[in-house]
């Protein structure tokens, strides 16, 4: 019994504690990180933007949850029960879980598995599952068109991601977040490979149905897309997990293009601030443009996100893959 | 590095949870929710991997099947108008099929597990293996199977173009976007400021 505590049990625990922790503190930074989404919205249309909960309206995120939290969810009739909701709870989890392996520091890595950034991958793909799940089993035709939409566009895009990664796993010569963010050491990916970080950016807006292609949920044409017929706790899964996928997406700029926990320059005053100030800053940086976006540009058309998607994204993003690989030849002599 | 122990645990825990959907996807009435099983299967079915040690096979079924291929058959299913009358009609008369085919099935592995020579042997310990099997996969598809990959990638083309050109089909009196056109418009091509004498127009 002794050995099987030593060798399960403690293991064991050790895994969940260090998932409690980070899953802590990830939805203790989701909170702010929508309050700064809304004040940035704000101050762009000249608005105060939350200001009576708490000081400078801090605690606006936390009477929202309790709000939610509170409200009696409603189950529309001819709904499929179960998977209306089981879509939220996916739609957390994954988005939730992919963080296990981001790299928040050297060796901050909850698993710092070899294929890391395939996880990654792999589990923002799936996160189209909790959308069109949503949307069939609300019985609703807004919410199945939003299903639809979102389920097209998350497809395409998460094409050109795939190839903007191969760029960056080419330059790298891993798949491993750590040793990605390793090889940036003299120079950050974004200096080399500029426009595949645009495309990134983009692509990553699409992916996560961020404003300006936050088709899916389109209020002014389907009311609140796949989510219409959600409230209360499951409709708060949803809305955390679409802010931690994005939140996600801006980690993974960080660490594919903006070297991760390194500082700009190793040199005293830089290196003397830990590594994951770093990388929360850098984060924060891409969540602030991924806000001023939402501020700033007008929602697209569905036939031109399309468009965008497969006609000019896709093109360009197998362009950057193979000046990549070339140039690394060519760099390399041929190895 | 986990425990044995807590690997095995996970083993049976995975492997009875992908039998229970697995049935699941053939006992279900619905049909979206016999997919939505499939999926569970292949989820799965992908943590199995990852107890062997091929990481890469799971994460490209996770990506490949769930993340795109299933997709596209909820997609299907889930726009198809389904009498569930009409589905339970047909029965009896596939119960013969389905029955004869799951007997061969079964059967071809009792053998498989029967045979002398090709017993299963309990499969050996995965070597001590530090490099990632991304790069042995790598190392073995575009050296020694690099012919066979890039005829494996001819055959996809050549299947991608044969679906697009069955699909195809060329429509009259459609007004396109053409954005290069639209942007490239200028003023002068559209607009014009003339002056309008009053009760005399243009």
């Amino acid at each position: 019994m002794t050995a099987f505590l030593t060798e399960v049990g403690i293991p064991f625990l050790w895994i969940v504690a260090h998932g409690a922790a980070i899953l802590v503190g990830l939805l203790i930074f989701l909170a702010f990180a929508l309050y700064m989404d809304r004040k940035v919205w704000a101050a762009v249309q000249m608005r105060r933007g939350p200001n009576v909960v708490g000081p400078f309206g801090l605690l606006q995120s936390v009477a929202d949850f309790l709000k939610f939290l509170f409200k009696e969810p409603i189950i529309p009739d001819g709904a499929n029960k179960v998977v209306f909701l089981l879509a939220p709870l996916i739609t957390f989890t994954l988005s939730l879980g992919a963080w296990a392996v981001v790299p928040l520091a050297e060796g901050w890595a909850l698993a710092d598995i070899n294929l890391g950034i395939l996880y990654l991958f792999a589990l923002t793909s799936l996160g189209v599952y909790g959308i069109i799940m949503g949307g069939w089993a609300s019985n609703s035709k807004y919410a199945f068109l939003g299903a639809l939409r979102s389920a097209a566009q998350m497809v395409s895009y998460e094409v050109s991601i795939g190839f903007i990664i191969v760029c960056v796993l080419l330059a790298a010569g891993s798949l491993n977040l750590s040793a990605i963010v390793m090889a940036q050491k003299d120079m950050w990916f974004i200096f080399p490979l500029f426009p595949a970080f645009v495309l990134f950016f983009i692509s990553a807006l699409a992916e996560t149905n961020r404003p300006p292609f936050d088709l899916p949920e389109a209020e002014s044409e389907l009311v609140a897309g796949f989510m219409v017929e959600y409230s209360s706790t499951p409709y708060l899964l949803f809305m955390i997990g679409e802010l931690a996928a994005a939140i996600l997406m801006c980690a993974m700029a960080t660490t594919l293009f903006l070297g991760g926990w390194l500082p700009p320059l190793d040199i005293a005053p830089f290196n003397w601030l830990p590594g994951f100030f770093w990388f929360f800053l850098k984060t924060l940086f891409i969540f602030f443009l991924f806000a001023m976006v939402k501020a700033i540009v007008p929602r697209y058309r569905y036939d031109q996100l399309m468009r965008l998607g497969w006609k000019v994204f896709l093109p360009l993003s197998l362009l950057m893959v193979a000046l990549t690989a070339s140039a690394l030849i060519i760099l390399r002599g041929g190895a | 590095m986990l425990a044995p122990l807590l690997t095995q645990i996970a083993f049976y825990l995975f492997s009875a949870a992908l039998l229970a959907m697995a049935s699941g996807v053939i006992l279900a009435r619905n049909p979206v929710h016999s997919v939505l099983f499939l999926i569970m299967a292949f989820f799965n079915a992908a943590c199995l991997f990852i107890l062997m040690g091929a990481e890469f096979l799971a994460m490209i079924l996770l990506i490949v099947y769930i993340g795109a291929v299933a997709v596209l058959f909820l997609f299907v299913v889930m726009m198809l108008d389904i009498d569930f009358v009409a589905l339970r009609e047909g029965f009896w008369n596939y119960l013969p099929i389905g029955l004869a085919l799951g007997v061969v099935l079964a059967s071809e592995l009792i053998l498989l597990a029967a045979l002398p020579t090709v017993a299963l042997a309990p499969a050996p310990p995965p070597p001590e293996i530090l490099q990632p099997n991304i790069e042995r996969l790598g190392e073995v598809l575009y050296t020694r199977y690099a012919h066979f990959f890039q005829m494996a990638g001819i055959i996809l083309l050549i299947a991608m173009v044969g679906a697009i050109v069955l699909t195809l089909r060329p429509r009259e009196g459609i007004r396109r976007q053409e954005a290069a056109r639209q942007v490239s418009r200028k003023r002068e091509d559209s607009v014009e400021i003339r002056k309008v004498q009053s009760g005399e127009g243009l």
